[in-house]
């Protein structure tokens, strides 16, 4: 029977910092804003409405209609960015990792220098290089004869969201590249050579071998893209203002919350619209994560060297 | 002499009193991003000779985030001491919320017309809240050397502004018209605003969209969109993604012929061309020649009180000072095509100016029709307008069908009073 043992205080200390700072700033501002969404300022007062907001948000028919354009934009943003970001970052990283490739680093540090870029420097300079006036993009294509390509992208309804999405691909595609390079890396020798000893080489060897490795690297690069996606507002609120032109064409949920929350031009700030749309987007954020870690986080096979 | 010279060092004395015990910064609020080194240069220092012991320091935001940050401002508690004031409900609002205090006992305004105060007036009329400070006039500058080059004459009529459109646009050394899209309210405020009220006849127009006789599918407010879809031919090559800066750069630099203009580019114009060609103005076309014309004289920019600033009576005596005949002078020159509303005749040097101000003795001063009362609710009138603007230049929607939109919304939350 040993003696009771004494009340580990350091953990406490030591949590102490962690705990209390995340406390004040992320928990409590996020209790604050589902809280407002529960309000309504009705004759000067605040009052309590229960779930009223989230009735106007998704009953009313422009508010909704809004709210879906948002979504929508934003799912596309998504869907561009997991097609052509983590391909290309995967990409990237075989080639990078390969034994063979001289300058790795040079290739490793220019990739991914644009990431560390402010949002308001990438958004500024890549609407200067696309400008139809002074950009240098069209000059570009007329010197190799494809002038005819060129059209005023970020202006067209039906192009702007995809070029933005692709400008922050260009932005961001360092950070898979880095992450799947760790990955590839951490891969021992041994289960390369053993590969080899039963002839499995080259591309197959990726497929086969290197790929279902990094998998969980995927994975959480994935999860990463998606919260990053659904809380983006800089770039296009950088690039197309807040009213997120042409149309509402690039209106994502971001910049659709800054408009509500703050106001707009003669439009007046809603607080209390403006937490129920940063409300949904924390519970698209939360269910989409969930998904994730439950359905396919849980059923990744892991392998221990 | 003596006796001036005593009261001198007396007022002397006391403000240098006053200097030592105060010395007080007075922080301005403001959209005006352009004017700071005027500002900086010419209106402060003159206000600080005159007054010691207080000091101002001019704070603008850039002008599209301007109602937002300051509504933060306001509501944080961290705003400037003195509010520039956007017209009509934006102020109002912050009025009766508190935020803008009552300035209907100050002095100087006695020097304001009611019209000039109603932007910042109760509904009832019987408070002000911000200090007149100037209005704005939309028309097109051109650039006259290039008229004259190609023989061309300012167009007085619809039919003769598309006559010289397209005469500039079959020579094809100029853009004919400086405008795009991407940034919405060019659109609305330099295209709509601009030429509309001389299809819905002003303030006449103006007052039955508010009292809900009219409707915006009437003809005349439907007629100013299909002018936008029109222009459509004469703007530059990838007009959609070209932007409010790269329109005022496009005329600046001599590469487009016709800028549908407000007047406070006067200001910013002048400075960058300088001298490399000339410019002159006219008033929005009329159907038929002889027609009255009807212009946009919008009442846009006033100084009002932050009533939580501790520096209130150093405030006070700034918008006093703000409201009177040396101000109105020094600040209508200082930024030609900011035209002062103060009832004192102004005398201004700018003839890009006179030109501008010219227009009031013959056309039909009106209001930007989307300001007073109808931008109340949501969808908010002004800023659905930019986008139905927009939209109706690039082609996404029709006159009608942006038309047709506007009302519905309006419809949504107005009800005109019976």
């Amino acid at each position: 029977m040993s003696a009771r043992r004494p009340f580990r205080w350091h953990i406490v200390v030591f949590l102490a910092p962690a705990v209390l700072i995340y406390t004040a700033i992320m928990i409590l501002p996020l209790f604050g804003t589902l809280n407002l969404s529960l309000m309504a300022r009705e004759g000067g007062e605040r009052v309590f409405v229960g779930l009223r907001n989230f009735g106007v948000l998704f009953g009313d028919p422009r508010w909704s209609a809004s709210f879906w354009n948002a979504l929508g934009n934003n799912a596309w943003f998504f869907l561009v960015h997991m097609l052509v970001q983590n391909p290309i970052g995967v990409a990237l990283a075989a080639l990078l990792s390969s034994p063979r490739l001289r300058m790795a680093a040079f290739y490793r540090t220019a990739i991914f220098i644009p990431t560390i870029l402010s949002f308001v420097v990438v958004g500024f300079v890549w609407k200067l290089i696309l400008s139809p006036i002074w950009g240098i993009a069209p000059g570009m294509l007329d010197a190799v004869g494809l002038r005819w390509l060129f059209a005023p992208w970020l202006g067209r309804e039906e192009t702007a969201l995809t070029t933005l999405a692709l400008i922050s691909v260009w932005q961001f595609v360092g950070i898979p590249m880095m992450l799947i390079y760790a990955a590839l890396l951490s891969i021992p020798d041994e289960v390369i050579e053993a590969a080899e000893m039963d002839g499995i080489t080259g591309w197959s060897q990726f497929w086969k071998i290197k790929l279902p490795l990094i998998l969980p690297a995927i994975g959480i690069i994935s999860v990463l893209t998606f919260v990053g996606n659904f809380n983006a507002f800089d770039l296009i609120y950088v690039s197309q203002g807040a009213l997120a032109g042409p149309n509402g064409a690039t209106d994502i949920l971001g910049t659709f919350l800054y408009r509500t929350f703050f106001g707009f031009q003669l439009q007046l700030g809603d607080p209390h619209m403006g937490a129920t749309i940063a409300t949904a987007m924390f519970g698209i954020i939360l269910v989409g994560v969930c998904l994730y870690l439950f359905a396919i986080q849980t059923r990744l096979r892991r392998y221990q060297f | 002499m003596t006796r001036t010279l005593t009261l001198a060092l007396l007022a002397g004395t006391t403000l240098g009193g006053m200097a030592a015990a105060q010395d007080v910064t007075l922080t301005i609020e403001s959209w005006r991003n352009d004017d700071l080194t005027i500002w900086q240069s010419q209106i402060i220092p003159a206000f600080e000779a005159a007054h010691p012991g207080i000091k101002v320091n001019f704070a603008p935001t850039a002008p599209a985030e301007y109602n937002a940050v300051l509504n933060s401002k306001l509501d944080a508690g961290s705003a400037g001491d003195l509010i520039t004031c956007r017209p009509f409900d934006a102020s109002l609002e912050l009025y009766n919320k508190g935020q803008l205090a009552d300035l209907t006992d100050l002095a100087a305004m006695a020097n304001f017309s009611d019209v000039a105060k109603s932007a910042w007036q109760t509904d009832d009329g019987a408070t002000t809240f911000c200090v007149p400070m100037a209005s704005v006039i939309h028309g097109f500058i051109y650039n006259r050397t290039a008229f004259e080059e190609l023989g061309l004459e300012p167009p007085e009529t619809v039919d003769e502004f598309y006559a010289v459109l397209d005469a500039i646009r079959e020579e094809g050394s100029y853009i004919p018209m400086a405008m795009g899209t991407a940034d919405q309210w060019e659109a609305a405020t330099m295209g709509y605003q601009n030429i509309g009220p001389n299809y819905w006849k002003g303030e006449d127009g103006r007052r039955a969209l508010i009292d809900g006789e009219a409707s915006l599918t009437d003809e005349a407010w439907v007629k100013p969109f299909r002018q936008l879809a029109r222009w459509r031919d004469y703007l530059g090559d990838g007009f959609e993604a070209q932007t409010y800066p790269d329109s005022q750069n496009l005329f600046t630099l001599g590469r487009a012929a016709i800028y549908p203009a407000g007047s406070w580019e006067i200001g910013v114009f002048t400075p960058q061309i300088e001298g490399a060609f000339e410019m002159g103005a006219f008033p929005p076309p009329v159907a038929a020649a002889g027609d009255t014309c009807y212009i946009s004289d919008h009442t846009d920019i006033a100084l009002g009180l932050n009533p939580a600033s501790p520096n209130a009576d150093a405030a006070r005596t700034f918008l006093e000072w703000v409201g009177s005949a040396e101000f109105a002078t020094l600040y209508a020159n200082a930024l030609p095509g900011f035209f002062s509303l103060n009832s004192a005749a102004v005398e201004m040097e700018d003839p890009l100016a006179q030109e501008f101000v010219s227009w009031r003795e013959r056309c039909e001063p009106t209001i930007r029709s989307t300001y007073q009362i109808l931008s109340r609710g949501t969808p908010n009138l002004e800023n659905e307008t930019w986008t139905a603007s927009a939209n109706v230049i690039t082609g996404a929607e029709t006159p009608e069908d942006a038309a047709a939109r506007l009302q519905e919304g309006l419809e949504s939350w107005y009800q005109p009073a019976q």
